[in-house]
């Protein structure tokens, strides 16, 4: 269970040369265990896409290494990276379906690339769909699909070789908020079912909470914190973490150090929920929101949002039960000291 | 010109416009095939070796541009008149079909390089990647994701590749390779019966637009991006 499949020692990865060569990723080292999900987080321009990319050998590294699943991918002949290829598949913001195939069609195209006969594929192919729940769609063309359903196809054909790990790069990003949250629920039914680790890219907070065990924070091209989501989102040491953790730029000197906060996060649930109206008169607490970034698509929020928390513990207690009582919002108390 | 819908001009030249259909039709479509054999892989290649393809290769994407260019910059006329020796000496004639066929793909297939080259281009960045994440080869990528996945715009760009050679065809029967350019010439110029000249412009006329209006329906049926 907690043996890495990916380890990425030492990499760095510079492009271009001389005076405009650009620094995307700086000595990063760090373990992606056996079935685990996998976060990796950071601002536009953190290099994340970069580090991605680098895990399948995308994109060649400057120096350092990645091992997946034992195998130095930076050591594998062409041919020797393509059989590799097929343990660490990929699917992207911007699904990148063949667009003259129908959904079984594309679904088999690793097949074939593979070499798998024809009849096994399609039977194969046709699981697949049925697994991420669009069998009535195998003789559909992408174009007439929504952007959730053309994900699941993806999903299906990143599939399709018995991948040992699934990058997703910014995969909800395309997606409104429920249909990200079906897409994340997909994703974690397939890692629990199927055993396949799970590397989430994202610079979303909420997605890294919906289903992430781990999460490397990612700054200017390196690792500025690295361990249980938990753990990091409780306890934001970094600046960086602090501005992911800390929504809408809650400036840290407006607040006495020391003060309780609890930070929710909204994973598409009704906006018109007054939260904090009924937090009020349920349970007679008063809180006020030190910073929030969240967002309504389709009358769904998602985001953030950073409460302050009473000083007496019981009410604070009790403010904190009933948040994690209200559905899609997940909720957890945070030191902010700024 | 009235003479055109009276059975004697149809007795008298019938058969011989038949013949000038026939090796126009032949010409343009032994033209087109040839082309599409060299000017083909040439744009594909051409695309592979780009600076962002997926076998980037500066000086073979150059040496192809250069070749893409000069052929396509060179007036069909003169290049023919300046093949001639090479044509004798490949062909054993320069003259008829034979002698019309090898410059007119020397003149297409950059033509074809570089609509090919056009066509592919437009295949998006990001099915190749999800291609090669999968561990394609380059062949595969090219078999399976960029031939299929712009095959509509292949279609209408075979079209235009079509029309230019008919066009080309005409440019050669000036200079004695058959076919309705030919007819053209020596019977609207050299005998003065201008009619049958009127004549080959209309059938030109209309295989241009049914090369044009099969194509674009063809591409537009086969595209599965437009349903
Ligand atoms: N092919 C490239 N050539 C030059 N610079 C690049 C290239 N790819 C990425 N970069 C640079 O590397 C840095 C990291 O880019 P990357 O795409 O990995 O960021 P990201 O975290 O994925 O951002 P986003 O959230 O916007 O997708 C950026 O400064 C970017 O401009
Ligand atoms: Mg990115």
């Amino acid at each position: 269970m907690s043996e890495p499949i990916i380890q990425i020692q030492r990499l760095t990865k510079n492009f271009g040369g001389g005076p405009d060569e650009v620094h995307a990723l700086t000595d990063i080292s760090l373990d992606i265990r056996q079935g685990e999900i996998f976060g990796i987080i950071g601002l536009s321009g953190a290099g994340k896409s970069t580090l991605v990319r680098c895990m399948n050998l995308l994109e060649r590294p400057t120096s350092g290494t990645v091992l997946v699943d034992g195998k130095d991918m930076t050591a594998l002949s062409e041919k020797e990276l393509r059989l590799q290829r097929r343990k660490i598949t990929m699917i992207f913001q911007s699904f990148n379906l063949l667009m003259q195939r129908t959904c079984l069609r594309n679904v088999c195209f690793p097949m074939e690339i593979a070499g798998v006969p024809r009849p096994q594929a399609r039977k194969r192919a046709e699981e697949l769909l049925d697994l991420v729940g669009l069998a009535d769609k195998a003789g559909a063309y992408p174009s007439q699909l929504s952007g959730g359903q053309k994900q699941r196809v993806a999903v299906a054909r990143a599939l399709a070789t018995d991948p040992k790990v699934l990058l997703c790069d910014e995969a909800t990003s395309a997606l409104d908020p429920t249909t990200t949250v079906s897409i994340l629920e997909l994703l974690k039914d397939l890692n629990a079912k199927l055993g396949v680790t799970v590397v989430v890219i994202t610079h979303q907070m909420s997605v890294i909470e919906a289903i992430c065990s781990r999460v490397a924070i990612l700054d200017g091209g390196t690792v500025a914190e690295l361990g249980d989501v938990q753990e990091i989102f409780s306890h934001p040491s970094t600046d960086a973490a602090r501005r992911l953790v800390y929504p809408g730029g809650a400036s840290v000197s407006q607040y006495p150090s020391g003060t309780r906060a609890a930070r929710l996060s909204f994973n598409g649930g009704t906006v018109n929920q007054p939260l904090i109206a009924s937090l009020a008169i349920d349970c007679g607490v008063k809180v006020s929101i030190l910073g929030a970034d969240t967002r309504s698509v389709g009358g769904r929020a998602t985001g953030t949002m950073l409460l302050s928390l009473p000083d007496d513990p019981n009410e604070a207690a009790r403010a904190l039960s009933y948040i994690r009582s209200q559905p899609y919002v997940t909720v957890e108390e945070v030191e902010y000291r700024g | 010109m009235a003479e055109i819908f009276t059975s004697a001009f149809w007795a008298e030249y019938g058969g011989i416009l038949a013949e000038g259909v026939l090796d126009t039709v032949v010409m343009t479509a032994a033209s087109t095939l040839f082309a599409y054999l060299i000017g083909l892989p040439m744009g594909v290649v051409s695309v592979l070796t780009q600076p962002h393809g997926i076998r980037p290769n500066g000086p073979v994407n150059a040496v192809l541009g250069w070749i893409i260019n000069i052929g396509r910059s060179f007036p069909f006329a003169i290049l023919m008149v300046a093949l001639f020796p090479f044509t004798k000496l490949v062909m054993g004639t320069r003259l008829g079909l034979r002698g019309a066929i090898l410059p007119l793909v020397v003149a297409s297939a950059p033509f074809v390089a570089r609509m090919v080259e056009t066509s592919l281009s437009e295949v998006d960045a990001g099915v190749i990647e999800a291609a090669q994440s999968m561990g394609a080869s380059t062949f595969q990528i090219v078999r399976k994701v960029y031939l299929p996945e712009a095959m509509p715009s292949l279609i209408l760009g075979g079209s235009i590749t079509l029309i230019a050679i008919v066009g080309y065809t005409a440019i050669a029967g000036m200079v004695g390779a058959g076919g309705l350019g030919d007819l053209a010439i020596r019977y609207g110029h050299q005998r003065n019966v201008p009619s049958v000249m009127w004549v080959t412009v209309v059938i030109l006329v209309i295989i241009v637009q049914a090369v044009q209006s099969v194509f674009s329906r063809l591409s537009v049926r086969i595209d599965k991006r437009l349903k």
